[in-house]
């Protein structure tokens, strides 16, 4: 049995201009344009996006789910990262 | 890590009402059960198409016409979405496919029955479209993720096709006389193919008790028969018609009706091949596979081509 459904593409939509691109899906197709056109069809029928990313899944690098723990670890101890950190004298108020 | 130890991992991820992600660690009978059901669910997505389709060229208004073919596209796209996740467990879309056209797969058995009058499209919008949300409303929290997600994409564009059938079914019922019985006639036909959507009952499904231990499922094939009952029946009695079932009716004691089983040996005719429509349906989708072979060659051998003009500039 040949493959012949062409390879497969990730889509990001944007749901509106000057929002960030965020993941809805994959499809399969042979090139960019059909990439494009076909996530319009699949992914856009109700006005879903503005704008549409298709990036071959196999360009995608991603961190593996047994590294949560290692990988992520280094940021849980640096509480002064967050602004709760820090005591705003009450004359201040909003800061 | 150890073999049990991933088991740990991933028990330990259901129970904290956490999703299972594709490169997650799964025991191999999650995977496969996953498998069989996103793909029978994708498969019907793209045969129900079949039932529909056959009112398109014959919609008694230009307005039902558009209505019916975004509705019919949209099941498209439903099979589409399923597709791909169930990809993401490592099927190919071709092996999915093979195993459709050669009837390894199964699909609803709701989709081997004529659509034989205009009533019927009301009356699968409305009955079968509401049968599968109720089914699909609670897939949305199921434990795989990506198969989560295209549930709830499914279910935005869902309610929209059961608006429509239960429209389509309004006009009937409040018109002529002779469109009543039409009504009628439709919803005495579809009523009990439709109870059997859940599934056999929970005494006898084999495949039942995995899917809740795994949460793939979080209602037994009873609760959501029961449930649709409970919610369809005054929507009946709206409409003026009469569920074809002499047992129907209310029980105060457990707050819903009583109803008849469906006849469960033709359930299992239907599903294993022998219903009015299955050999249609199956000749129709390979027919319809085998002549676009074409166009997938075609769209193949031009990124080939257009690939080696830019490697060789």
């Amino acid at each position: 049995m040949s493959d012949n459904q062409g390879p497969v593409w990730e889509i990001f939509l944007q749901k509106k201009a000057g929002q960030p691109f965020v993941h809805c899906g994959s499809l399969h197709a042979f090139d960019k344009e059909m990439a494009l056109q076909n996530a319009r069809d699949l992914y856009t029928r109700r006005g879903e996006g503005v704008s549409i990313w298709a990036v071959p899944s196999n360009a995608i690098v991603a961190s593996s789910p047994e590294d949560i723990g290692p990988f992520f670890e280094p940021s849980n101890d640096k509480v002064y990262r967050h602004p709760t950190f820090y005591q705003i004298p009450d004359a201040i108020g909003h800061m | 890590m150890e073999d049990n130890k991933f088991e740990e991992v991933f028990e330990g991820k259901l129970a904290k009402n956490e999703m299972v992600e594709p490169k997650d660690w799964m025991p191999d009978n999650y995977r496969k059960h996953l498998i069989r059901q996103i793909s029978q669910h994708a498969h019907s997505e793209i045969v129900g198409m079949l039932p529909e389709g056959n009112w398109i060229t014959r919609a008694p208004s230009l307005r039902a016409k558009v209505v019916l073919l975004a509705k019919v596209q949209d099941e498209g796209g439903h099979g589409l979405y399923l597709y791909t996740a169930a990809e993401t467990l490592g099927i190919s879309r071709d092996e999915l496919l093979n195993n459709l056209h050669t009837g390894k797969a199964k699909y609803s058995s709701i989709f081997n029955y004529p659509t034989l009058t205009w009533a019927d499209i009301g009356a699968v919008g409305w009955l079968v479209d509401g049968a599968a949300i109720m089914n699909q409303v609670m897939l949305q929290r199921t434990s795989y993720g990506p198969y989560a997600r295209a549930m709830v994409r499914i279910c935005k564009e869902e309610s929209f096709h059961q608006r429509q059938g239960f429209e389509i079914m309004t006009h009937l019922s409040f018109g002529t006389a002779d469109q009543k019985a039409m009504a009628q006639d439709a919803l005495n036909r579809w009523w009990f193919p439709t109870m059997m959507m859940f599934g056999p009952p929970d005494s006898e499904s084999p495949n039942s008790e995995n899917a809740i231990k795994w949460r793939i499922k979080r209602e037994t094939n009873d609760q959501l028969r029961q449930k649709f009952v409970n919610q369809t029946v005054p929507q009946v009695e709206y409409l003026g018609l009469t569920v074809p079932d002499a047992n129907l009716k209310w029980n105060e004691a457990k707050k819903g009706y009583d109803y008849s089983e469906p006849n469960w040996v033709e359930f299992k005719n239907v599903i294993s091949g022998n219903g009015p429509c299955n050999k249609q349906r199956l000749l129709a989708r390979n027919k319809a596979h085998n002549e676009g072979a074409w166009v997938r060659e075609a769209a193949q051998a031009f990124a080939r081509k257009r690939k080696e003009i830019y490697e060789a500039a």
